[in-house]
């Protein structure tokens, strides 16, 4: 392979995972920007949306197939199903404490997701669960690169879903009231925005997004297990920090980087895969260091 | 008038019912024969439990003074724990230090992590904190892991027992009696830290940041003292409980780690010495009485804290009634 082949393969490979990061930067940026909270659960929605897409996928498939058609159908059930998980969630752990201490919040935040995480251990007893869909192996060859439909599907996919959400936070008036919201709750209220209702709207799309991404990734790699929600929920974070926490844009961008960071960073001598993980994290400690703002966000405020 | 809220007292409660000297000096005196006398009643195995339970009130009291006291929370503090056990294996197996020496290395090494890693973030939100926090554990995690040094995913084995002026601290009896002092000494530490200066401090900044720095707090300074006090207590206990298993592995320092000792502070009441202490033992005798419930422990700990959190959240231990 030569130097150019390595990095074209990376470059698709940083696409596909910067993907992934970017759909959970979404929902983390979007609850952050609306209630100011640090959705530590939201990690773990995207793992029961994959484990919620694996049901569905198993009930359908006598009926849909595996194939494409069954993972869709049984994708856009899951994310309304999981994005109503989330909505449940805010009312029954967040709302009443929405006005306690922060850290009363962070910790409660931290509870919700070791429920999820524990309950879905207790039912999976830790196990591996396959997937169990049948997409093929078909994909387009470019010289050297091979892309495969899957990634080119599931780039589409979440490039489809991005475009979606920006429209209807910029264009809807759902999304503006989001907007007024994050500038200023309390003014909000008072010019007669219904705050929980938006709230509940920006669960549920945050929590959808996540659960799509939950159920691609159980697609794409072909198993799912109880804890990959947490290692991406804290590369999602990283990516929303690193495009501007808040800032929606920002989050797609901070994804992408992430994604390609990690799968160059990788290639770098001395940094192996072993320390993937380890390499975004200190790109997480820099950005806080020198740009904690990130790159879209708006400078900081509030300092509590 | 104003009214001020009297300023809350680490023994939580204690000090209304044990209010004469001579009350109190029973109370510690009961405690310390109660401490002395337990291996004799519990048998070998309850000492080993007790003994990890007692490294669990080392390790909730010094997160204690993170989440507790300054209001900040920490979701990696077993890297903490883990730099303090792999300082002592690695300097004790690979360049033959005695342990007494490695100790105060361990805690120097912990306090410098704890600079690195808490001086840029406390500037920001305090949200940013918990989550650099939960990266630095699986950075410390991961890092021993790969390391040759470390011993990689197998961990470091045959840590030496220390020798204190002619004892082998060898057999479990010992180490218990050993996290006996440690703990004692743990609590002394933490009820001057609550009373002092700088713990007064604390509580100001936990209740209002932009007031307390409006008073002349620096809020920077005096959360970083926190985080580095967290890191005292914490690299102390790895440092012993090397030296007790006198084996290590990556494992033991998981996010999973960091999660129970946060539990412990939270479930029995956060800021409150009794309470931390009774955290630390539900933590470790739980899964004890448990033992049947397999996967379903955790299970169960997270709805508690979770119940705790919605529905008392000064936690288990019971809040001081007013007099």
């Amino acid at each position: 392979m030569t130097i150019f082949d390595i990095f074209t393969n990376q470059l698709l490979n940083g696409i596909v995972l910067g993907s992934f990061y970017a759909l959970v930067a979404l929902g983390y940026t979007m609850v952050f920007g609306v209630v100011k909270l640090l959705n530590f659960a939201h990690g773990e929605l995207y793992m029961v949306g994959g484990f919620a897409g694996f049901l569905l996928l198993s009930f359908l498939a006598p009926y849909l197939g595996p194939g494409w058609f069954g993972v869709a159908v049984s994708m856009v059930l899951a994310m309304i199903a999981v994005g109503f998980l989330g909505v449940v969630i805010e009312r029954v752990a967040y709302a009443p404490m929405l006005s306690a201490p922060r850290l009363s919040i962070l910790i409660t935040a931290l509870a919700v997701s070791l429920v999820l995480q524990n309950g879905m251990l207790t039912l999976t007893k830790g196990q591996y669960v396959p997937f169990g869909a049948a997409l093929g192996f078909g994909g387009v060859r470019l010289g050297s690169l091979f892309i495969s439909y899957n990634q080119m599907v599931l780039v589409g996919v979440a490039g489809a879903l991005m475009l979606g959400l920006e429209l209807f936070v910029s264009r809807t008036q759902y999304g503006r009231a989001m907007r007024a919201i994050a500038v200023d709750k309390d003014m909000s209220r008072l010019m007669g925005i219904n705050v929980n209702a938006v709230i509940a709207v920006t669960f549920f799309l945050g929590s959808a997004l996540a659960a799509a991404a939950g159920t691609m990734a159980g697609a794409y790699y072909g198993s799912l297990w109880y804890f990959m929600g947490f290692l991406i929920g804290l590369k999602a974070f990283t990516a929303a920090v690193i495009g501007g926490i808040g800032s929606i844009p920002g989050a797609m961008l901070g994804g992408l980087i992430l994604g390609l960071l990690e799968s160059f960073g990788t290639q770098l001598p001395g940094v192996g895969s072993e320390w993937k993980d380890v390499f975004s994290f200190s790109v997480l400690i820099l950005v806080l260091v020198f740009k904690p703002t990130g790159l879209l966000g708006k400078p900081e405020q509030e300092r509590m | 008038m104003a009214q001020f809220p009297e300023r809350p007292s680490p023994w939580g409660g204690l000090g209304a019912i044990l209010d004469t000297p001579a009350k109190r000096w029973t109370a510690i005196a009961v405690i310390l024969v109660a401490m002395a006398a337990a291996p004799f009643v519990f048998g070998s195995y309850g000492t080993v439990i007790l003994t990890n339970a007692l490294l669990y009130v080392l390790l909730a009291l010094g997160l204690n003074v993170v989440v507790g006291y300054a209001g900040l929370l920490d979701l990696g503090f077993a890297a903490f724990f883990a730099v303090g056990a792999y300082t002592v294996g690695i300097s004790t197996l690979h360049f033959g230090l005695n342990f007494w020496l490695a100790l105060p290395l361990a805690v120097l090494i912990a306090i410098i992590a704890g600079v690195v890693i808490g001086a840029p973030t406390l500037r920001l939100r305090s949200d940013y904190l918990a989550i650099v926090t939960l990266g630095f554990g699986e950075i410390v995690r991961i890092t021993a892991r790969n390391l040759r040094e470390t011993g990689g995913a197998s961990g470091l084995i045959g840590i030496d027992s220390p020798w204190l002026f002619g004892w082998h601290i060898r057999t479990p009896l010992d180490f218990y009696y050993v996290f006996c002092v440690l703990v004692i000494l743990g609590v002394i530490a933490s009820v001057r830290l609550a009373n002092s200066r700088l713990g007064r401090a604390w509580l100001y900044v936990r209740h209002d940041e932009d007031a307390a720095e409006a008073m002349g707090i620096d809020r920077v300074r005096v959360k970083l003292a926190a985080y580095i006090v967290g890191a005292i207590y914490g690299s102390i206990g790895g440092a012993f409980f090397a030296a007790n298993l006198g084996a290590i592995s990556p494992e033991s320092f998981s996010f999973r780690q960091s999660v129970l000792i946060l539990m412990a502070v939270i479930l029995g009441g956060m800021g409150k010495i009794p309470g931390v202490i009774l955290g630390a033992f539900i933590v470790i005798l739980a899964p004890e009485l448990l033992r049947d419930f397999g996967d379903l422990r955790l299970l169960i700990f997270a709805v508690g804290l979770l119940l705790i959190m919605l529905f008392r959240p000064s936690g288990i231990w019971p809040v001081r009634s007013k007099r």
